[in-house]
């Protein structure tokens, strides 16, 4: 077992635990660099695809996890920023970084918009009204069709920066790293907040509003900017979409894709930044996986690839209802307990991460 | 001098009146108790006085200034903690988490400084843990330090809450039964720590208890509420003899002894 020897306030604070921690992360993120060089355009197209779920993703962990309220309507999000970054960059000529950077601002405000009147709801509420959300989205877009193009469709602009032309298929290792900056970026400001004031003032607004508002924090005020930074973050997926896609109409952004997003953070892990990633390695692994079988399956019964729709979504929902009932901290929890067990080997016990019963909440304030 | 004035506070909850004109002051550095039988509405004066309860009349004065003009979470700004009859911590993070956000209104970056995590941020950041740790170190909580809420017995839960009031550097902290439930040691150390809550750190403290040993051990002045009114106010010894305030008791009149 590892002890941390702690001797300034500092160790809590920094962002890696220890030298041994530090270096963990710093090979993975060599690894990562080092990828296009190690697999192939197809394999690369799909760890780019992981990356921008994984951006989206934690956008609503932050939500969803952090802040404790559930959205089913973030595909609307992903559909500004990328609807937001195609006009800004595509009408208005805007240079690549400024009109992504604006297309997450722009998200992040509809984001706001939505929070206020949705303030006073809860949980299941919550969830309804996004979805609400989620399912007018594909009808404005179709109904916003001089700005969106549409059933037809949007193509998104070619990217250039100082220069460098960057085409998610004329050149798949650039498009790859600059969704690579993306996420890193994105996951270093995530870890800061987590560490500040404002991550603590989230999870007290999800653990217990009434005593946040005792500890002076206001649940309106940090539900809102939770909102505004979710629905930024998941723009800037959203935006870095569409160049991934080239082509994409409302048929993109479905109340399923929100759907997806929910499940994938929850079979990740809520309430943790590596949720978000190995939910991301989920939604991308299962429909290739779904390939592979059916084309087996095809084989060996001598028949013609089968085509069955909706497969995809029941599969996720399959996988969905077997962590809720085996591991509800989903694959970061079940993780966590791996690795407990390997450094405590063998002094691990069984109810080591046996969830406490909570204290009956009724009667609260009295 | 007078820190708290509750004047002629009334709530109503439909036809229930939970606090009928009740009236009274509390000095700075004093420790002031409120005691009655259930339902008297002592939680309801704290619901008042913490904005989560909106009086039919009344005022409610802290430092000279109403505090009916502020939200309930503006209420903490002020100077005045709370702690729940029944607990309400942060259930899903550790003890040390909890007391940190208990220094939420001591904060001073705004958010895009955190999100970079500037410098300023890690300074401020480092001092809270240092205030933190001051309250870590008054109330014996080491051992929990790192520990989930969650999983903690009920005892310590009890003083990680007042730890987290306590965290905010209170000028009035309320504590709602901060004896109940708790074993025979356990009282004995609150009834300590209530002590020095006030000649330590300074703060006045207005607590409701059912523990009357522990009540006229600590407390400079008692109220007695029954049926949302005042019965008696006054020092413990006094109260205690009170034909109205035993009559009040009937029944559960060993309590008073
Ligand atoms: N939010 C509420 N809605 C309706 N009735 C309430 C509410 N809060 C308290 N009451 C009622 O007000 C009365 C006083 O309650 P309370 O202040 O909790 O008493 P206690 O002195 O035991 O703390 C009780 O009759 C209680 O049922
Ligand atoms: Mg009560």
């Amino acid at each position: 077992m590892r002890v941390h020897f702690k001797t300034t306030y500092d160790h809590d604070i920094r962002l890696f635990a220890d030298a041994r921690d530090a270096l963990r992360y710093g090979l993975l993120v060599a690894l990562a660099v080092a990828l296009p060089f190690l697999l192939d355009d197809f394999l690369l197209g799909e760890a780019t695809n992981v990356l921008i779920w994984a951006i989206a993703g934690m956008g609503l962990m932050l939500l969803t996890g952090h802040a404790g309220q559930p959205s089913l309507g973030h595909a609307a999000f992903l559909a500004a920023g990328c609807y937001a970054h195609a006009i800004l960059m595509g009408r208005f000529g805007l240079p690549f970084a400024a009109s992504f950077v604006l297309a997450g601002v722009i998200a992040g405000f509809v984001g706001v918009l939505v929070a206020i009147p949705a303030l006073r709801l809860h949980g299941i509420y919550l969830a309804i009204a996004t979805l609400a959300l989620s399912i007018l989205t594909e009808d404005f877009i179709v109904l916003a069709e001089p700005w969106t193009g549409g059933v037809a469709g949007m193509t998104a602009p070619d990217i250039s920066i100082l220069g460098m032309e960057i085409d998610r298929l004329g050149s798949p290792d650039s498009f790859y790293w600059l969704c690579l900056a993306v996420a890193v970026l994105v996951t270093l400001g995530y870890r800061n907040i987590l560490r500040a004031p404002f991550g603590r003032a989230l999870l007290a607004v999800r653990d217990s509003e009434i005593s946040a508002q005792a500890m002076g924090v206001s649940p309106a005020r940090t539900k809102t900017a939770a909102f505004g930074l979710s629905c930024m973050t998941t723009g800037w997926a959203g935006a870095l979409m569409g160049h991934f896609f080239y082509t994409f109409n409302h048929e993109v952004f479905t109340v399923v894709i929100s759907i997806q997003l929910l499940l994938m953070i929850v079979i990740g892990g809520l309430g943790s930044i590596h949720g978000a990633y190995y939910g991301a390695a989920v939604v991308a692994i299962v429909p290739q996986a779904i390939n592979v079988a059916r084309d087996w399956i095809a084989q060996v019964s001598g028949a013609g690839g089968v085509a069955i729709p909706g497969l995809e979504v029941g599969v996720f929902g399959l996988i969905l209802i077997f962590f809720i009932l085996f591991e509800p901290l989903g694959i970061h929890g079940r993780m966590t307990k791996w690795r407990v067990y390997f450094e405590l080997f063998p002094f691990y016990r069984r109810d080591m991460f046996r969830r406490q019963k909570s204290y009956l909440r009724t009667e609260r304030m009295r | 001098m007078t820190l708290l004035e509750v004047e002629n506070a009334t709530v109503r909850f439909g036809g229930l009146t939970a606090l009928e004109d009740v009236s009274f002051r509390v000095g700075q550095g004093e420790i002031f108790a409120v005691v009655g039988p259930n339902g008297a509405g002592k939680s309801t004066l704290f619901n008042v006085i913490s904005r989560f309860c909106q009086p039919a009349s009344g005022d409610v004065r802290f430092e000279g200034e109403s505090v009916l003009g502020h939200s309930p979470s503006g209420i903490a700004g002020l100077g005045i903690a709370r702690t729940f009859q029944n607990i309400e911590l942060f259930d899903r993070t550790t003890v040390l988490q909890n007391l940190l956000i208990g220094r939420h209104t001591r904060r001073r970056a705004s958010i895009l400084p955190q999100i970079v995590f500037a410098p300023a941020v890690r300074r401020e950041e480092i001092a809270h843990r240092g205030a933190v740790e001051r309250i870590i170190d008054f109330l014996d909580l080491h051992p929990y330090r790192d520990n989930a809420v969650a999983g903690l017995p009920y005892g310590v839960r009890k003083v990680v809450e007042i730890g987290r009031a306590l965290s905010m550097e209170p000028r009035l902290i309320l504590l709602d039964e901060p004896a109940s439930g708790l074993s025979v040691e356990e009282a004995g150390d609150m009834r300590f720590w209530i002590e020095d809550i006030r000649a330590q750190l300074g703060v006045t403290v207005l607590m409701v208890e059912h523990n009357m040993s522990l009540v006229s051990a600590v407390s400079d002045r008692v109220m007695v509420l029954a049926d949302g009114r005042i019965i008696a106010l006054g020092a413990p010894r006094e109260v205690q003899s009170d034909a109205r305030v035993v009559e009040a008791y009937l029944g559960t009149g060993t309590a008073m002894r």
